[in-house]
């Protein structure tokens, strides 16, 4: 697994693409606030593919709504290329947009479903540079990025389309800007096993060949070992653990971290004996860890 | 960018598409409005509403008498010249009732329209944006609320009654006062709708494409609050009509012309129920009635198209699905049968 981890690729540990500093979302709620996001600093390098891991409601989505600038920050700052983009709006907002784009958690919602495919991928034609009349072989372009082509979705309407080819669909429309910074939010968890790996090598192979930065958020820390070069993992809003994928995973340091890492559902069948209370301490380490100490 | 070697790119396995229909030809995919399931009780609201507008706009081409035209005496009994008899001014009742079905009809519309379209404005604003705008829009909006929409709509109808504009005098002027007075309730519930809408995923999808606020309202929220919309312009028409009855029945209508209230106001200032004249006001009753009838049912009918989860299919195809279980489970039971028989 380390080795999927692992990929040759040449990253600019110098400066950071995009970084987040002590940044905080607050939520007003009856009677006082929610703390979603506490003082988060992350750093993210030309290139690298980060995952931030974390169980639902630990603040993953929130911190990835403030870096795509879709949310305001209740303080701290967010810088593009040494640019603070934190208070941007209108063009210059739009011209982030270009250079960072994502894709969603759940590939039915993020399509107008009152449209059709191609109505989706030409409106996105308006951030992206483009030449006169070269609109259909972008979309071909990046429908072939994701190994779709243009007769497979263009004419199509989203229901049409099967779970693996709309989230597909999603990434080449990101792609369209030409982007820098790619946040895959939940990308692959509405998806069955098999599509699961195929949005996952999409992402590995676009990384590899256009030297995409990834933020790659998800509740599994499987397909993070798979996928990322660096872990963040978040717990009630905060940053417990961060380091290198090998460090994270195979020697983790914080209590949260090890109990996420039991709760990985074993191949063999074994079900983690570890009780369900909140605070139970994980009762079995995972082959993983034992295989690392040994 | 360079590109990316397909064979990287694993596809679904096979069998993992059955979302996918065949192609269409010419790659055109069917519109999604055809695959909506209009029932009985639609086609019943249709029919009923279909019927009066025959009446009120292609009756009165096809009748002898006008509206205006004296024909008779005081309340003449109906006869075979004149089915629903006259009136008090000696009007044939079925040439006015089929011109003031036709008023009531178009000032409906039009204070329907009126009272959507601000309905609609304000709510999809305010439901969209949040923050200071909703709660600035949303208080109008209930102080609006709260203050009776009859009163307002008798003191403004009394004025326009003493002003000189021409054109408030009419029925335009009294479509504008019951549309300017009707929208809240729309408003409410396309805030509610449009709020959430806006947190959907395919609106963030939308700004990270670079489309403006406008371009978002009219392509990825308005599409989707197009049911709630049609429902809600359905209920204002229908309770445009009411209102334009009420007033007019109260003498508080526009003078010098036909409508089901206005009517009935003569009608009963004219003694029609004391002298048992029952043709002068039952007639544009049962119109009014089967108009509200009409438009209530559309739109619960239409409320049933548009939610899937109050739709009942139709009896025909439930039919063949137990005929087709029924088959099944005696294919079953058949070869159950045989095979248990001892070699």
């Amino acid at each position: 697994m380390s080795e999927a981890a692992t990929p040759t690729i040449a990253a600019d540990t110098t400066q950071p693409v995009l970084s987040a500093r002590n940044v905080t979302k607050q939520f007003k709620v009856a009677g006082g606030h929610i703390t979603a996001v506490n003082d988060v600093s992350v750093d993210f390098h030309a290139g690298k593919v980060l995952a931030v891991v974390g169980e639902s409601g630990s603040g993953k989505s929130t911190l990835a709504r403030m870096l795509l600038r879709l949310m305001p920050v209740t303080s701290g700052t967010i810088t593009y290329l040494g640019k603070d983009v934190t208070t941007i709006s209108g063009r210059e907002l739009r011209d982030y947009w270009r250079d960072v784009q994502a894709v969603f958690q759940d590939p039915f919602a993020s399509f107008n479903q009152f449209f059709t495919v191609g109505h989706m991928l030409k409106r996105s034609l308006r951030l992206a540079e483009l030449s006169e009349g070269g609109e259909a072989e972008l979309i071909e372009k990046c429908l072939g990025y994701v190994g779709l082509k243009p007769d497979d979705a263009v004419y199509k309407y989203p229901h049409q389309l099967s779970g693996g080819q709309r989230q597909r669909v999603m990434i080449a429309r990101a792609l369209m800007m030409n982007p820098k910074v790619l946040l895959a939010d939940e990308a692959t968890s509405m998806l069955d096993a098999s599509l699961r790996v195929s949005v996952l090598n999409v992402l590995q192979s676009l990384r590899a060949e256009l030297g995409l930065t990834v933020l790659f958020i998800t509740h599994d820390i499987g397909q993070a070992c798979y996928l990322a070069d660096e872990v963040v993992v978040m717990e009630h809003g905060l940053v417990v653990e961060h380091g290198t994928t090998d460090e994270v995973i195979f020697s983790p340091k914080h209590d949260y971290t090890k109990r996420l890492l039991a709760d990985v559902p074993d191949l063999k069948g074994s079900l983690k004996s570890r009780s369900w209370q909140p605070d139970a301490p994980a009762a079995v380490t995972t082959r993983a860890i034992d295989r690392k100490d040994a | 960018m360079s590109g990316i070697n397909p064979g990287n790119v694993l596809t679904e396995a096979e069998g993992a598409e059955p979302a996918v229909p065949p192609p269409v030809s010419g790659g055109k995919a069917k519109p999604s409005w055809r695959s909506l399931n209009f029932g009985a009780r639609f086609w019943i609201a249709i029919g009923i509403i279909a019927a009066i507008s025959a009446l009120a706009f292609f009756g009165s081409a096809l009748y002898p008498y006008s509206p205006d035209e004296k024909v008779g005496g005081l309340y003449d009994s109906p006869s075979a010249e004149h089915i629903l008899g006259t009136d008090n001014f000696g009007h044939d009742v079925l040439a006015v009732l089929m011109a003031a079905t036709r008023n009531s009809l178009l000032l409906g519309l039009q204070a329907g329209i009126l009272a959507t379209l601000i309905g609609v404005l304000i709510g999809i604003l305010a439901g969209y944006t949040g923050g200071w705008l909703e709660e600035l829009l949303m208080g109008f909006t209930n102080i609006v609320l709260a203050i009776p929409a009859i009163i307002i709509l008798i003191l403004i109808s009394i004025s326009l009654q003493s002003t000189n504009i021409e054109f408030l005098k009419g029925f335009t002027g009294l479509a504008l006062v019951i549309g300017i007075t009707a929208w809240p309730w729309t408003a409410r519930a396309v805030r509610a709708q449009a709020s959430s809408v806006a947190t959907r995923e395919h609106i963030d999808v939308a700004k990270l494409s670079g489309a403006r606020t406008p371009s978002i309202l009219l392509t990825d929220v308005l599409p989707y609050l197009a049911s709630y919309v049609v429902m809600a312009f359905v209920l204002q028409v229908a309770s445009a009509i009411l209102a334009e009855s009420t007033l007019s029945l109260l003498g508080l209508g526009p003078s010098g012309t036909q409508s089901l209230g206005i009517q009935l106001h003569w009608a009963l200032a004219f003694q029609a129920v004391a002298s048992g004249s029952w043709w002068a006001f039952l007639p544009p009753t049962i119109v009014l009635t089967l108009i509200s009838f009409g438009f209530l049912f559309l739109q619960s009918s239409l409320d049933e198209v548009f939610n899937p989860r109050l739709r009942r299919g139709k009896k025909k195809n439930l039919a063949k699905a137990a005929a087709r279980r029924a088959e099944a489970a005696k294919k079953l039971a058949e070869q159950a049968t045989t095979t248990e028989v001892p070699a």
